[in-house]
């Protein structure tokens, strides 16, 4: 009955969504205020449906209703009731039903928090948003129906894959979601101003939150998918440039140049056309994603159960909205009207330049995610393309960006003086290049690319630092008066301190991380030790464990730093999962400061020993915590006074902090 | 500089760069790319000496043979041509007899497959796509469900 009533609201989901659409849009069309006012309830009634429907599958979930075709399959009475709940979306059909219950969360947040904005521009966002949501619902409905019936209930589900009971499962989807699927808010945004032929400063100010939360999201999606697959896969590596990765990093590297275009369009009101463009293009890789995971048409470490035939189907919906919405933009980006003038060496200069660093990345790993495609559509040949590729070709374009990035918020509006921003990073030049002499000389085995991509780096702290001592005045006047005046920043500062420095971090772990581990690979008898870099493991005994939907044998391993103390344990396991006889590696990772010894074990060996692999990886956790640091960065921004989502839209009266060179002699 | 010599300036460094990036990538997509091959596409591929592949396929029934210490033996078949693969490392967990498999590596001396990575599933009902295409292709192609 629930089941039933669940895929009933999906239903009437679908048809406010049409409603949705088509109503505000006839109402901007003919001035309509009546129709455009229908927008923004249909809009939250849709989200309230769509949430029940929701709510629904997850009570099948969390009840094991076997009669449902969804719960057979991907459930399991004996699984831990945090895996049944996380479980509704580790598969195809809950999946998209989350994809779809965030598209109708961001209209419903539109529709709550848009109260400032213009009437015909909030009617047309929500019937853009809509469409889209009309879409994907009936992709759900028609495709991959969730609450479909078996005739004779089975007695005992299927299980969940394994790979999935995780609790990594219950935190990356849905953040992931909320940053892909956050984006069709800007994307709304952008193709409701084509709508109505007119953008200003006004506009940007009112997508830079969107943006930011999106951003923030899946920035978080990215690192958790991350750290997840590091540790779940048992390989030790953390990112394989698979195709299913860059579905993600490919909004996520326009996501980030339309963030910053967007600063450059609220300030200067310049860039107009590439920002809605970029808005537009962000969605569409989103879109992109979506289909290239869910399609499985390009082979990937992370394919779980792929559909062809319904990838056929996001695809058409794909061409619908990336084809449309260009073609408004053809049609409709000439009338728009230019913005203010800038000179190359200016803070619009270093946007710009951030934007055509960002945007070329984004265009080659999208060229290398798809070339194998186009080879085989046009000659039949197979082949793949991966890490080298990327490694050759992402680098040195991310390269000469990471060095530009302190640059940046230095620069003045309107023309720079770069000759003046570079003295004042004269102290994060000096200990960046401090760092590559220490790196170089006195950390074993560091050649010098690495040292040099430690000292990038550094310089992307301390550049960062740098910049709010700077706007702080620390240094030219007393303390108490760059105290008062750090604490009177405005967050957005604080926010592209943080993110800039959380850029840093990563990039220190992922140098450190590539030009350091040390990865070992021996057959072990109990009794033996293993050198891992300064530690050795000894591998104690096999010890077998039954939990609750699976057998496992567990590896105890003890290890002792270099000195010869043993400093304890680490666990890892074989688990074989009854119900799917399937097995799974559990690494055993200890975490010593920021680096990591990581531990796998394989199969038995014929004489009775077992393969072991074993890793040490220096300041990997760093790649993860920049990206936290990013995050709590946007979120910074995010709660800047001036965006405060709901605040009054029309204030100009912002206190300007003055940088030093400005400010007048005191 | 008058403001149409700065503008070109700008769109003269940025079409600079854009044409390096392309040159790049285009220079990358020739150097780093691996072709697919099945067993039977294998036997008559012109390969250059250390070239790097993919070959794919299903691992062949009672082919595994575990060896000294980490080093593991396989053979990939498409059932009618069949390929010997050395390997040295741990085992994807889904790796079994009878399915498919795809593994990156070079010829080595004697046709045998020396394979550095072995390609893992997530999904015990996942077939890699290029297998999946190539067993159609020779009409071997059994749905396993």
């Amino acid at each position: 009955m629930i089941v039933e009533a669940g895929h009933f609201a999906l239903v009437l989901a679908f048809v406010l969504a049409v409603v949705q659409f088509a109503v505000p849009l006839i109402g901007t069309r003919t001035g309509d205020d009546r129709l455009m006012a229908v927008a923004a309830p249909v809009t939250i009634a849709g989200f309230a449906l769509t949430a029940l429907s929701f709510a629904a599958l997850t009570m099948a979930y969390v009840q094991s209703d076997f009669s449902v075709v969804n719960v057979w399959e991907n459930s399991h009475s004996l699984k831990p009731m945090l895996y049944k709940v996380t479980g509704v979306w580790g598969n195809h059909e809950g999946s998209m039903l989350l994809w779809v219950l965030i598209l109708t969360f961001f209209g419903a947040l539109v529709a709550w928090f848009g109260s400032n904005l213009p009437a015909s521009l909030r009617a047309n966002v929500l019937s853009v948003q809509g469409l889209v949501g009309a879409a994907f619902l009936l992709f759900v409905l028609a495709t991959s129906n969730p609450f479909a019936r078996i005739e004779t209930p089975p007695f005992e589900g299927r299980d969940l894959n394994p790979i999935l009971q995780d609790i990594g499962l219950a935190i990356h989807p849905p953040l992931l979601y909320l940053g892909y699927v956050g984006f069709s808010v800007c994307f709304s945004f952008a193709v409701a101003a084509l709508i109505e032929g007119r953008i200003d400063a006004a506009w940007a100010r009112w997508v830079r939150p969107w943006t930011l939360a999106a951003w923030v999201f899946l920035t978080g999606g990215i690192a958790m998918g991350s750290y997840w697959a590091y540790y779940e896969l048992g390989w030790g590596g953390w990112w394989f440039w698979d195709p299913v990765e860059n579905a993600s990093f490919l909004p996520w590297l326009s996501g980030t140049a339309l963030l910053h275009s967007a600063i450059v369009m609220e300030k200067r009101s310049a860039l107009k056309i590439w920002t809605l463009l970029l808005a537009i293009l962000t969605f569409s890789l989103s879109l992109l994603g979506t289909f290239l995971v869910r399609s499985g048409v390009l082979t990937s470490v992370h394919a779980f159960a792929t559909d062809p035939t319904r990838g056929l189907f996001i695809l058409f919906i794909l061409m619908l909205f990336i084809g449309g919405s260009l073609s408004l933009f053809a049609l409709r980006a000439s009338s728009l009207t230019q913005g203010g003038l800038f000179q190359p060496i200016s803070r619009e200069g270093a946007l710009v330049l951030n934007n055509l660093f960002l945007t070329t990345a984004t265009a080659t790993v999208l060229i290398g995610t798809l070339y194998p495609l186009l080879v085989e559509a046009v000659t039949g040949d197979k082949i793949s393309v991966g890490a080298p590729f990327f490694n050759m070709t992402f680098v040195p374009l991310a390269l000469p960006l990471l060095i530009a990035v302190p640059f940046g918020p230095l620069l003045a509006w309107k023309r720079g003086d770069l000759y003046a921003v570079t003295q004042r990073l004269y102290a994060a030049l000096g200990g960046a290049l401090l760092t590559v002499l220490i790196a170089l000389f006195f950390v074993d085995g560091m050649g010098v690319l690495a040292a040099f991509g430690v000292g990038v780096a550094t310089w992307l702290v301390l550049g960062a630092l740098t910049d709010l001592a700077l706007k702080a005045g620390i240094g030219s006047v007393t303390t108490a008066v760059a105290w008062r005046r750090f604490r009177g920043l405005p967050r957005s500062v604080f926010g592209t301190a943080l993110a800039h420095l959380g850029l840093g971090l990563t990039t220190l772990g992922i140098v450190a991380v590539t030009s350091l581990d040390v990865e070992e690979i021996a057959v072990m008898k109990p009794g033996d030790t293993l050198a891992v870099a300064n530690y050795t493991l000894r591998f104690e005994e096999m010890t077998p464990f039954q939990g609750p939907n699976f057998t496992s044998d567990k590896a105890r391993f003890t290890y002792i730093n270099a000195w010869g103390r043993e400093l304890g344990e680490v666990i890892s396991s074989k688990r074989l999962y009854t119900a799917r006889q399937m097995p799974t590696t559990e690494a055993g990772i200890v975490t010593r400061g920021l680096s990591q010894l990581y531990v796998s074990i394989g199969d038995p060996t014929a004489d009775g020993g077992i393969v072991v692999r074993a890793w040490w990886k220096p300041l990997v956790l760093l790649i993860w915590l920049g990206g936290l640091v990013m995050m709590i960065g946007g979120t910074v921004s995010l709660l800047d006074r001036r965006l405060r989502v709901g605040a009054p839209a029309a204030r100009k009266a912002k206190p300007k902090v003055l940088t030093p060179a400005e400010t007048p002699a005191q | 500089m008058t403001r149409k010599q700065k503008r070109l300036t700008v769109i003269g460094g940025a079409m600079a760069f854009l044409m390096l990036a392309s040159g790049l990538t285009l220079y990358a997509l020739g150097q780093k790319t691996s072709y697919f091959y099945m067993p039977a596409e294998l036997q008559t591929a012109k390969l250059e000496p250390g070239q790097r592949i993919r070959l794919g396929g299903l691992v062949a029934a009672g082919s595994i043979v575990r060896g000294e210490g980490t080093q593991v033996a396989f053979a990939v078949t498409d059932q009618v041509h069949t390929v010997k693969v050395s390997y040295s490392g741990i085992l994807p967990d889904l790796f079994r007899e009878e399915q498919g498999v795809v593994t990156e590596g070079t010829v080595g001396p004697g046709g045998v497959f020396i394979a550095d990575s072995v390609l893992a599933k997530h999904d015990e009902n996942y077939m890699p796509k290029e297998v999946a295409d190539g067993l159609k292709a020779t009409g071997l192609w059994q749905h396993t469900e």
